[in-house]
Protein backbone atom coordinates (compact mmCIF):
# COMPACT_ATOMS: atom_id res chain seq x y z
CA UNK A 1 0.00 0.00 0.00
CA UNK A 2 1.42 3.40 0.93
CA UNK A 3 3.93 4.39 3.60
CA UNK A 4 1.67 6.23 5.72
CA UNK A 5 -1.88 7.93 6.79
CA UNK A 6 -3.21 11.06 8.27
CA UNK A 7 -4.51 10.97 11.17
CA UNK A 8 -6.17 13.34 14.20
CA UNK A 9 -4.75 13.44 17.44
CA UNK A 10 -7.55 12.28 19.78
CA UNK A 11 -6.23 12.24 23.23
CA UNK A 12 -3.78 10.55 25.90
CA UNK A 13 -4.58 7.93 28.49
CA UNK A 14 -3.19 4.54 29.73
CA UNK A 15 -3.64 0.96 29.84
CA UNK A 16 -2.24 -2.27 31.74
CA UNK A 17 -0.12 -4.70 30.13
CA UNK A 18 -0.32 -8.16 31.36
CA UNK A 19 1.93 -7.61 34.02
CA UNK A 20 0.22 -4.82 35.53
CA UNK A 21 2.52 -2.10 33.80
CA UNK A 22 0.91 1.14 32.73
CA UNK A 23 1.07 1.70 29.54
CA UNK A 24 0.86 6.03 28.20
CA UNK A 25 -0.73 5.85 25.03
CA UNK A 26 -1.93 8.73 22.42
CA UNK A 27 -5.00 7.72 20.25
CA UNK A 28 -5.37 8.57 17.12
CA UNK A 29 -7.83 8.35 14.50
CA UNK A 30 -5.94 7.31 11.70
CA UNK A 31 -7.76 7.53 8.32
CA UNK A 32 -9.53 6.72 6.44
CA UNK A 33 -7.98 8.43 3.45
CA UNK A 34 -8.93 8.56 -0.14
CA UNK A 35 -6.36 8.22 -2.93
CA UNK A 36 -6.44 11.89 -4.89
CA UNK A 37 -3.77 11.92 -7.29
CA UNK A 38 -0.71 9.91 -8.30
CA UNK A 39 2.85 11.39 -8.91
CA UNK A 40 4.58 9.32 -11.74
CA UNK A 41 8.54 9.36 -12.46
CA UNK A 42 7.37 10.35 -15.87
CA UNK A 43 5.16 13.46 -15.39
CA UNK A 44 6.60 14.59 -11.42
CA UNK A 45 10.18 12.95 -11.21
CA UNK A 46 9.17 11.03 -8.65
CA UNK A 47 6.54 8.46 -7.21
CA UNK A 48 4.02 9.56 -4.20
CA UNK A 49 0.25 8.95 -3.63
CA UNK A 50 -1.57 11.73 -2.45
CA UNK A 51 -4.40 11.25 -0.08
CA UNK A 52 -7.27 13.16 1.57
CA UNK A 53 -8.13 12.52 5.18
CA UNK A 54 -11.82 11.52 5.59
CA UNK A 55 -13.26 13.19 8.35
CA UNK A 56 -16.91 12.14 9.30
CA UNK A 57 -19.12 15.51 10.26
CA UNK A 58 -16.93 17.90 8.75
CA UNK A 59 -17.84 20.13 5.93
CA UNK A 60 -15.17 21.54 3.57
CA UNK A 61 -16.13 25.29 3.27
CA UNK A 62 -14.14 27.37 1.02
CA UNK A 63 -12.56 25.18 -1.82
CA UNK A 64 -11.01 26.95 -4.53
CA UNK A 65 -11.89 26.32 -7.86
CA UNK A 66 -8.55 25.28 -8.62
CA UNK A 67 -8.82 22.83 -6.15
CA UNK A 68 -12.30 22.04 -6.65
CA UNK A 69 -11.10 20.36 -10.27
CA UNK A 70 -8.33 18.68 -8.49
CA UNK A 71 -10.85 17.04 -6.50
CA UNK A 72 -12.80 16.22 -9.78
CA UNK A 73 -10.33 14.91 -11.90
CA UNK A 74 -9.71 11.91 -8.73
CA UNK A 75 -13.37 12.00 -8.95
CA UNK A 76 -13.71 12.58 -4.62
CA UNK A 77 -15.49 15.11 -2.94
CA UNK A 78 -12.99 17.34 -1.05
CA UNK A 79 -11.16 16.97 1.62
CA UNK A 80 -9.17 19.81 4.01
CA UNK A 81 -6.38 17.83 4.35
CA UNK A 82 -3.92 16.55 2.01
CA UNK A 83 -0.35 14.96 2.04
CA UNK A 84 1.63 12.90 -0.11
CA UNK A 85 3.02 9.12 1.07
CA UNK A 86 5.44 7.25 -0.49
CA UNK A 87 3.82 3.73 -2.28
CA UNK A 88 4.97 0.45 -0.91
CA UNK A 89 3.36 -1.52 -3.64
CA UNK A 90 3.48 -0.35 -7.60
CA UNK A 91 1.62 2.62 -8.64
CA UNK A 92 -1.14 0.72 -10.76
CA UNK A 93 -2.09 -1.25 -8.26
CA UNK A 94 -3.34 2.12 -6.42
CA UNK A 95 -6.57 3.79 -7.93
CA UNK A 96 -8.19 7.24 -8.03
CA UNK A 97 -10.47 7.39 -5.28
CA UNK A 98 -9.50 4.24 -3.35
CA UNK A 99 -10.08 4.48 0.37
CA UNK A 100 -7.68 3.78 2.69
CA UNK A 101 -8.27 2.38 6.00
CA UNK A 102 -5.26 1.84 8.45
CA UNK A 103 -5.54 -1.74 9.08
CA UNK A 104 -4.03 -2.24 5.35
CA UNK A 105 -0.64 -0.64 6.74
CA UNK A 106 -0.02 -1.04 10.17
CA UNK A 107 -0.28 -3.81 12.42
CA UNK A 108 -0.10 -4.75 16.24
CA UNK A 109 3.15 -4.10 17.68
CA UNK A 110 4.84 -2.26 14.29
CA UNK A 111 6.74 0.93 15.70
CA UNK A 112 5.77 4.31 13.36
CA UNK A 113 6.87 7.67 13.26
CA UNK A 114 4.64 10.44 13.59
CA UNK A 115 4.78 13.82 12.50
CA UNK A 116 2.91 16.88 13.84
CA UNK A 117 3.05 20.45 14.95
CA UNK A 118 4.14 20.94 18.49
CA UNK A 119 1.76 23.24 20.71
CA UNK A 120 3.31 26.75 20.86
CA UNK A 121 4.94 27.73 24.01
CA UNK A 122 5.37 31.70 22.93
CA UNK A 123 8.26 34.08 23.18
CA UNK A 124 10.68 31.97 25.61
CA UNK A 125 13.73 32.68 27.15
CA UNK A 126 17.30 30.27 27.05
CA UNK A 127 16.84 28.34 29.80
CA UNK A 128 13.59 26.87 28.66
CA UNK A 129 13.83 27.13 24.98
CA UNK A 130 17.40 25.42 24.71
CA UNK A 131 18.27 24.28 27.75
CA UNK A 132 20.55 26.65 29.57
CA UNK A 133 21.72 25.85 33.19
CA UNK A 134 21.38 29.26 34.06
CA UNK A 135 22.82 31.24 37.31
CA UNK A 136 22.17 30.54 41.07
CA UNK A 137 18.64 31.63 42.46
CA UNK A 138 20.02 32.98 45.68
CA UNK A 139 23.16 33.15 48.13
CA UNK A 140 23.43 36.72 46.38
CA UNK A 141 23.94 35.60 42.88
CA UNK A 142 22.47 38.49 40.61
CA UNK A 143 22.54 35.98 37.24
CA UNK A 144 19.83 33.91 37.18
CA UNK A 145 17.85 33.03 33.97
CA UNK A 146 19.63 35.12 31.47
CA UNK A 147 21.99 33.52 28.53
CA UNK A 148 25.68 35.39 29.71
CA UNK A 149 28.06 35.86 26.97
CA UNK A 150 26.84 35.86 23.97
CA UNK A 151 30.51 35.83 21.94
CA UNK A 152 33.68 37.40 21.91
CA UNK A 153 34.32 41.49 21.89
CA UNK A 154 36.95 43.02 19.11
CA UNK A 155 37.50 39.83 17.29
CA UNK A 156 34.31 39.07 15.37
CA UNK A 157 32.57 42.09 16.62
CA UNK A 158 29.29 40.60 16.06
CA UNK A 159 27.51 37.35 16.87
CA UNK A 160 27.69 34.65 15.17
CA UNK A 161 24.51 33.55 13.51
CA UNK A 162 22.67 30.36 14.89
CA UNK A 163 23.81 31.55 18.76
CA UNK A 164 20.87 30.40 20.68
CA UNK A 165 18.99 32.62 21.98
CA UNK A 166 15.80 34.06 23.40
CA UNK A 167 12.74 33.53 21.45
CA UNK A 168 9.69 32.25 19.83
CA UNK A 169 9.17 28.55 20.70
CA UNK A 170 6.96 25.89 19.50
CA UNK A 171 4.94 25.91 16.65
CA UNK A 172 7.00 23.75 14.43
CA UNK A 173 6.74 20.61 12.89
CA UNK A 174 8.40 17.60 15.15
CA UNK A 175 8.54 14.26 14.06
CA UNK A 176 8.50 11.47 17.19
CA UNK A 177 9.90 8.06 15.91
CA UNK A 178 9.84 5.04 17.01
CA UNK A 179 6.58 4.92 18.87
CA UNK A 180 5.10 1.30 19.17
CA UNK A 181 1.21 0.20 18.06
CA UNK A 182 -0.28 -0.81 21.06
CA UNK A 183 -3.38 -0.74 19.98
CA UNK A 184 -6.65 -0.97 17.06
CA UNK A 185 -9.84 -0.14 16.56
CA UNK A 186 -10.57 -0.88 13.33
CA UNK A 187 -14.42 -0.16 13.40
CA UNK A 188 -13.70 3.54 15.28
CA UNK A 189 -10.51 3.71 12.66
CA UNK A 190 -8.45 4.47 16.05
CA UNK A 191 -4.61 3.17 16.86
CA UNK A 192 -2.93 3.45 20.23
CA UNK A 193 0.45 4.45 19.87
CA UNK A 194 2.49 4.02 23.37
CA UNK A 195 3.86 7.46 24.16
CA UNK A 196 3.28 10.97 23.49
CA UNK A 197 2.73 12.74 20.03
CA UNK A 198 3.20 16.13 19.23
CA UNK A 199 0.57 18.81 18.95
CA UNK A 200 -2.99 19.75 20.69
CA UNK A 201 -5.81 16.67 20.95
CA UNK A 202 -7.18 17.35 17.48
CA UNK A 203 -4.42 18.17 15.50
CA UNK A 204 -3.55 16.83 12.56
CA UNK A 205 -0.71 14.49 12.53
CA UNK A 206 0.80 12.21 9.83
CA UNK A 207 1.87 8.59 10.63
CA UNK A 208 4.61 6.61 8.67
CA UNK A 209 5.99 3.31 8.98
CA UNK A 210 9.23 3.08 10.65
CA UNK A 211 12.42 4.74 8.61
CA UNK B 1 -18.43 12.21 27.30
CA UNK B 2 -14.63 11.81 26.86
CA UNK B 3 -13.87 10.08 24.02
CA UNK B 4 -11.51 8.14 24.77
CA UNK B 5 -13.97 6.45 27.14
CA UNK B 6 -14.14 3.28 24.75
CA UNK B 7 -10.21 2.69 24.97
CA UNK B 8 -10.38 3.06 29.06
CA UNK B 9 -14.05 1.14 29.45
CA UNK B 10 -12.16 -2.11 27.97
CA UNK B 11 -9.15 -1.99 30.73
CA UNK B 12 -11.77 -0.77 33.71
CA UNK B 13 -13.05 -3.23 35.96
CA UNK B 14 -16.45 -3.34 36.49
CA UNK B 15 -17.10 -5.64 39.55
CA UNK B 16 -15.52 -3.03 42.20
CA UNK B 17 -17.39 -2.29 44.94
CA UNK B 18 -18.85 1.70 46.09
CA UNK B 19 -15.53 2.81 47.42
CA UNK B 20 -16.30 5.83 49.77
CA UNK B 21 -14.09 8.05 51.17
CA UNK B 22 -13.51 7.01 55.24
CA UNK B 23 -14.46 3.23 54.27
CA UNK B 24 -11.95 0.90 55.91
CA UNK B 25 -11.05 -1.84 53.11
CA UNK B 26 -8.86 -4.54 52.40
CA UNK B 27 -6.88 -4.67 49.04
CA UNK B 28 -5.92 -7.77 48.04
CA UNK B 29 -2.66 -7.02 45.81
CA UNK B 30 -0.82 -9.87 43.61
CA UNK B 31 2.88 -9.63 44.72
CA UNK B 32 5.00 -11.82 42.08
CA UNK B 33 8.53 -13.24 43.57
CA UNK B 34 10.06 -14.74 40.88
CA UNK B 35 7.98 -17.23 39.04
CA UNK B 36 5.28 -17.45 42.49
CA UNK B 37 2.57 -15.47 42.69
CA UNK B 38 1.23 -14.40 46.05
CA UNK B 39 -1.67 -12.20 47.47
CA UNK B 40 -1.30 -9.73 49.93
CA UNK B 41 -3.64 -7.68 51.95
CA UNK B 42 -2.91 -4.03 53.12
CA UNK B 43 -6.16 -3.05 55.33
CA UNK B 44 -6.69 0.56 56.30
CA UNK B 45 -8.81 3.35 55.75
CA UNK B 46 -9.22 5.56 52.22
CA UNK B 47 -8.24 8.73 52.81
CA UNK B 48 -8.58 9.84 49.06
CA UNK B 49 -9.30 9.18 45.58
CA UNK B 50 -8.38 10.92 42.69
CA UNK B 51 -8.18 10.85 38.80
CA UNK B 52 -11.18 9.28 37.14
CA UNK B 53 -11.74 6.24 34.52
CA UNK B 54 -9.28 3.99 34.22
CA UNK B 55 -6.43 5.81 36.23
CA UNK B 56 -8.38 6.30 39.23
CA UNK B 57 -6.53 5.45 42.42
CA UNK B 58 -7.17 5.29 45.86
CA UNK B 59 -4.72 6.04 49.06
CA UNK B 60 -4.77 3.54 51.75
CA UNK B 61 -3.74 4.59 55.32
CA UNK B 62 -3.14 2.41 57.97
CA UNK B 63 -0.78 2.55 61.19
CA UNK B 64 1.73 -0.04 61.26
CA UNK B 65 3.94 -1.14 64.85
CA UNK B 66 3.72 2.92 65.86
CA UNK B 67 4.03 4.20 61.98
CA UNK B 68 1.95 5.61 59.67
CA UNK B 69 1.81 3.98 56.36
CA UNK B 70 0.00 5.04 53.31
CA UNK B 71 -0.11 2.85 49.62
CA UNK B 72 -1.85 4.14 46.56
CA UNK B 73 -3.22 2.08 44.62
CA UNK B 74 -4.28 2.18 41.09
CA UNK B 75 -7.83 0.34 41.13
CA UNK B 76 -8.11 -0.67 37.94
CA UNK B 77 -4.94 -2.69 37.80
CA UNK B 78 -4.36 -6.07 37.35
CA UNK B 79 -2.09 -5.73 40.28
CA UNK B 80 -4.75 -5.23 42.40
CA UNK B 81 -6.74 -8.33 42.78
CA UNK B 82 -9.94 -7.29 44.93
CA UNK B 83 -10.67 -5.15 47.02
CA UNK B 84 -13.65 -5.42 50.33
CA UNK B 85 -15.22 -3.04 52.03
CA UNK B 86 -15.57 -3.54 55.71
CA UNK B 87 -16.64 -0.78 57.34
CA UNK B 88 -18.09 3.17 56.69
CA UNK B 89 -17.45 6.23 58.57
CA UNK B 90 -18.87 9.38 58.72
CA UNK B 91 -16.94 12.10 57.35
CA UNK B 92 -16.72 15.38 56.01
CA UNK B 93 -14.12 15.94 54.11
CA UNK B 94 -13.03 14.36 50.53
CA UNK B 95 -9.64 14.17 51.66
CA UNK B 96 -8.75 13.01 54.99
CA UNK B 97 -4.96 14.36 55.15
CA UNK B 98 -6.21 15.53 58.50
CA UNK B 99 -5.58 11.97 60.10
CA UNK B 100 -1.63 12.37 59.33
CA UNK B 101 -1.78 14.79 61.90
CA UNK B 102 -3.32 12.72 64.40
CA UNK B 103 -2.41 9.23 66.41
CA UNK B 104 -4.33 6.98 68.71
CA UNK B 105 -7.88 7.90 69.87
CA UNK B 106 -7.59 11.06 67.85
CA UNK B 107 -7.19 9.17 64.46
CA UNK B 108 -10.44 7.27 64.94
CA UNK B 109 -13.70 7.84 62.47
CA UNK B 110 -17.29 7.13 63.46
CA UNK B 111 -18.86 4.55 62.25
CA UNK B 112 -22.21 4.32 60.41
CA UNK B 113 -23.80 1.55 58.85
CA UNK B 114 -25.21 1.73 55.46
Amino acid sequence: MIEGLIGKKIGMTQIFDKDGKVIPVTAIKLGPCVVVQKRTVEKDGYEAVQVGFLEENKKVKKVTKPMMGHFKKAGVAPVKILKEFKPLVSLNDIKLGEKITFDKIFQINEKVDVTGRSKGKGFQGVMKRHGFHGGRATHGSMFHRAPGSIGASAYPSRVIKGKRMPGHMGDEKVTVKNLEVVGMYPDRNVVLLKGAVPGYSGSYVFVRKKK
Amino acid sequence: MNPLDFVEKEYMKEDLPQLRIGDTVRVHVKIKEGEKERIQVFEGVLIAKKHGGVRETITVRKTSSGYGVERIFPIHSPVVDKIEVKRHAKVRRAKLYYLRNLRGKAARLKEVRR
